[in-house]
């Protein structure tokens, strides 16, 4: 039946999609695919941001208000497990599978029916996980990092069903990178030599590589939490000559390329964003490219500067020390670049240039409070504080989110066809930059005065911060919702009609192609010049 | 590649098959989650193992249609050189995947040789973890009694691991034959050699299967056995389980190769098989190496 149905393919080139759910169901075609990553990245993103509502109502004040403490750790453990595994990585996924083939002049991805199955096991693991919030004794509540042996020893029933809905979302994202890497190293448009791609695609190539690297190493970890906490191994119980530090070493090794893999892609996107709306090519291409390089190397081995108080011997503190503040260089030089861009450039501020803006400079922050945790004598006191909430916040939501935002308003005009409500879009801006610094600024300064991450109760003395941070948190849970709104209207076509080249000063083939991009394109490779 | 390979690209039909899989990750995980959680409680509904079972059947259920339909359209011509590469490129990438797979494992024995376990003794900066914890424990490797006291034995490396490392480096030299076999067109050469590198991998099945009963019944070694224990049948188990795939995938090739597929231009599923089979021997020389020898 299957064979039949592709002879036909064949022999018409430009069928439309198939009509109804089969569409979605058993689809091949990287936009279709792409569209449902962002989509479900998008429900991921508000399901995990209600949680952060629930964590922060908690924390309105002093006391325990209105959750019970285990089911705060719930919510503090699958609220990060949400974002990182199901809202920042498969949005980047969306956007690699809807971009990548169009800017290297490709019909569609490498492995597309491949392609299919990463995606579809993703809603299931989610599935699988926030199920597992309802198992007697409640979900996974060891934070998102599962140490041991919080989740070997004092963990509940659900743990076995986070290990395996953690091994499927990994099939998934092997599946997805191997999709990614053979794509751009072998679907290229003749003339796409390796030094002409968009920075969006060197980056993803990297991140691949970075997540085939270390997603084997995470199943790896979880099978160890699984077998130790049901099957008697102890290779985290030192009663059996294990090490629960070990844990630590096996996780972060996959942890800290993984913090990578939620970033590389965002630089991308503001290395495309940025030259745009200043019309001016990128200052420096080849050195981002051997910047974005030289972070994915060495994120492989400064993992151990998130376990500086772990009692590790000095040299080996001196070493991730160094190493992690080595990596400060080619993201300066990243800024640096991106700064440089729009040096005397004509620079106009349209919505995806005002949140690119917003990243580089916030990022930076993000950036910067990293450099103080990196510095390892300093980080004792900054260790499991609301200091390290701040910082990863500053390089994930202004970072990560910022991006992934700023590549919608870049590229939903090229999906849909339709200009967005520009009215809605500045206002979505404008509250997200006001009530996002008003959530994770004033977290370095309770960081700084003790405050410890993960409790529900605090000392009286943070009471007016933490208000003051619940507040910023609504608000920027309620900005998003603007969001939402705006991107149903564009997807029912309400807006301006665009041409081809929705932007005046942008360049590379997905404006070549006509707005909205048709269903197939480039079944015959396009012309670099 | 010339050009005219590139002139017209191949873009795959709607599949089935995905959903399909994906429906059956869901069913194994959902299921083996539970049964797992189950597995202390004696008086736990069966559901979970049934949920894993189905799954299970409807992945190789999957399967089979999927590479059926694969099969089909490389056979009725369909593919084009670019999707070859493409396979090429994703099963390196995938075989990339499976060695930082074991790496984690690898890792975890290293770490254990040289830093848990000798500071458990009181090494590097550790002297009161030793004297007030466990001060009769001794560090050792192979590590044959733990802090709490457990006991077991050594596996040495004479005897069914040597006959195994044997086995499986001469499988590695019959797929190197059976492949030449294809290249020169020499069907006999191809069937035949693949036929013995597939017993070869089913006679390495059957001494580890030996292997383990002479461990858990001779030796007193088990999975629970501390991290001796831990390590060695973690690495061996998940060694033996790419071993049962790796052997059930040459056995798909055979018989493909008796109905007549695969020629010496088109033949990336016998590659694969065969780069799958490399990889898992060069695993097992590891393994030899830092589980038994050393």
């Amino acid at each position: 039946m299957n064979s039949v149905a592709s002879t036909t393919t064949q022999d018409t080139d430009d069928h439309g999609p198939a009509k109804g759910i089969k569409r979605w169901l058993f689809t091949t075609n990287h936009k279709d695919i792409g569209t449902l990553y962002l989509w479900f990245a998008f429900i991921m993103f508000l399901t995990g941001g209600a949680m952060a509502m629930v964590i922060r109502a908690e924390l309105f004040q002093p006391g325990l208000q209105i959750v019970e403490p285990h089911f705060f750790n719930q919510m503090t453990t699958v609220h990060g497990l949400i974002m990182v595994f199901g809202a920042v990585m498969p949005a980047f996924t969306g956007l690699a599978n809807w971009m990548i083939p169009i800017m290297i002049g490709a019909p569609d991805m490498a492995l597309p029916r491949m392609n299919n199955l990463s995606f579809w096991i993703l809603p299931f693991a989610f599935t699988i996980l926030l199920a597992s919030l309802f198992v007697e004794g409640g979900g996974p509540a060891f934070g998102w990092t599962f140490y041991a042996p919080l989740s070997t020893t004092y963990s509940g029933d659900s743990t076995a069903l986070f290990v395996f809905s953690v091994h499927i979302m990994g099939i998934s994202s092997i599946m997805g990178a191997i999709n990614v890497i053979v794509t751009i190293c072998n679907m290229r448009a003749p003339g796409m030599t390796w030094m002409k791609m968009p920075l969006f695609v060197w980056t993803w190539l990297i991140t691949a590589f970075l997540l085939i690297a270390v997603m084997p190493v995470l199943a790896g970890a979880v099978t160890m939490v699984l077998t130790d906490k049901y099957f008697g191994t102890s290779f985290f119980d030192a009663a059996g000559g294990g090490d629960p530090v070990m844990f630590q070493h096996i996780f972060w090794f996959f942890g800290h390329p993984e913090v990578y893999i939620m970033i590389l892609p965002a630089f991308g996107i503001i290395s495309t964003i940025v030259p745009t709306f200043s019309r001016k090519p990128l200052f420096g291409y080849s050195s981002m490219v051997y910047a974005t390089a030289s972070i994915a190397l060495l994120s492989f081995i400064v993992w151990a500067h998130h376990m500086f108080t772990t009692g590790m011997p000095v040299y080996a503190e001196l070493f991730f020390m160094y190493c992690t503040m080595l990596i400060s260089v080619p993201t300066g030089v990243k800024v640096f670049n991106w700064v440089a861009t729009m040096w005397r450039g004509a620079i106009s501020y349209e919505v995806p240039m005002m949140f690119s803006v917003a990243f580089i400079v916030l990022f930076t922050f993000g950036g910067f409070s990293g450099l103080m945790l990196a510095i390892t004598p300093v980080d004792f006191q900054y260790h499991d504080t609301y200091f390290v909430v701040a910082h990863f916040h500053y390089v994930l939501v202004t970072g990560a989110i910022f991006s992934l935002i700023a590549a919608t308003y870049y590229w939903l005009p090229k999906w849909t066809g339709v200009m967005y409500d520009l009215v809605l879009a500045k206002w979505h801006f404008w509250c997200s930059l006001i009530s996002v610094n008003l959530l994770f600024f004033p977290m370095h300064f309770i960081g700084l005065a003790g405050m410890p991450r993960r409790i529900p109760d605090y000392s009286i003395q943070f009471a007016g911060w933490n208000q003051l941070i619940s507040i910023g948190g609504f608000a920027f849970g309620l900005s998003q919702l603007i969001f939402l709104v705006l991107v149903i209207k564009a997807c029912r076509k309400r807006g301006a009609v665009v041409n081809h080249q929705v932007w005046d000063g942008a360049k590379g083939l997905e404006w070549q192609l006509p707005s909205p991009a048709p269903y197939h394109t480039f079944e015959k490779p396009p012309k670099i010049e | 590649m010339s050009q005219q390979d590139k002139s017209q690209y191949y873009v795959p039909a709607q599949s089935p098959w995905p959903i399909v899989g994906a429906c059956a990750f869901f069913l194994i995980a959902f299921g083996a989650g539970h049964m797992v959680a189950d597995l202390q409680d004696p008086q736990a509904s069966q559901w979970g193992s049934l949920l894993l079972i189905a799954g299970v059947l409807v992945l190789f259920i999957m399967l089979a249609g999927w590479f059926k339909d694969q099969i089909n359209e490389s056979r009725s011509g369909l593919h084009n050189r670019q999707l070859g590469i493409s396979y090429r490129q994703g099963m390196l990438w995938f075989i990339f995947s499976e060695i930082m797979f074991f790496a984690a494992f690898f890792g975890a024995l290293l770490y254990l040789r040289v830093i848990a376990v000798p500071w458990l003794g009181g090494d590097s900066n550790n002297a009161m973890t030793h004297a007030v914890l466990w001060p009769d424990f001794v560090p050792q490797w192979p590590l044959t009694e733990t802090p709490d006291g457990t006991k077991t034995q050594a596996m040495g490396y004479w005897g069914l691991p040597l006959i195994n490392t044997v086995i499986l480096l001469t499988s590695s030299v019959t797929i190197h034959f059976a492949d030449l076999g294809l290249k020169k067109g020499n069907r006999k050469q191809l069937s035949s050699m693949l036929f013995i590198t597939i017993l070869l991998g089913i006679g390495f099945l059957f001494l580890q299967v030996e292997e383990y009963i002479h461990a858990y019944q001779d030796l007193g070694l088990t999975l629970s056995s501390g991290v001796y224990g831990n390590t060695f049948f973690m690495l061996t188990g998940f060694h033996g389980l790419h071993v049962t795939l790796g052997t059930l995938f040459l056995l798909v090739m055979w018989l493909r190769i008796v109905r007549g597929h695969f020629s010496s231009e088109n033949h990336f599923a016998f590659l694969a098989a065969s780069w799958y089979w490399h990889f898992v021997d060069i695993v097992w020389l590891c393994l030899f190496l830092f589980v038994y020898v050393l």
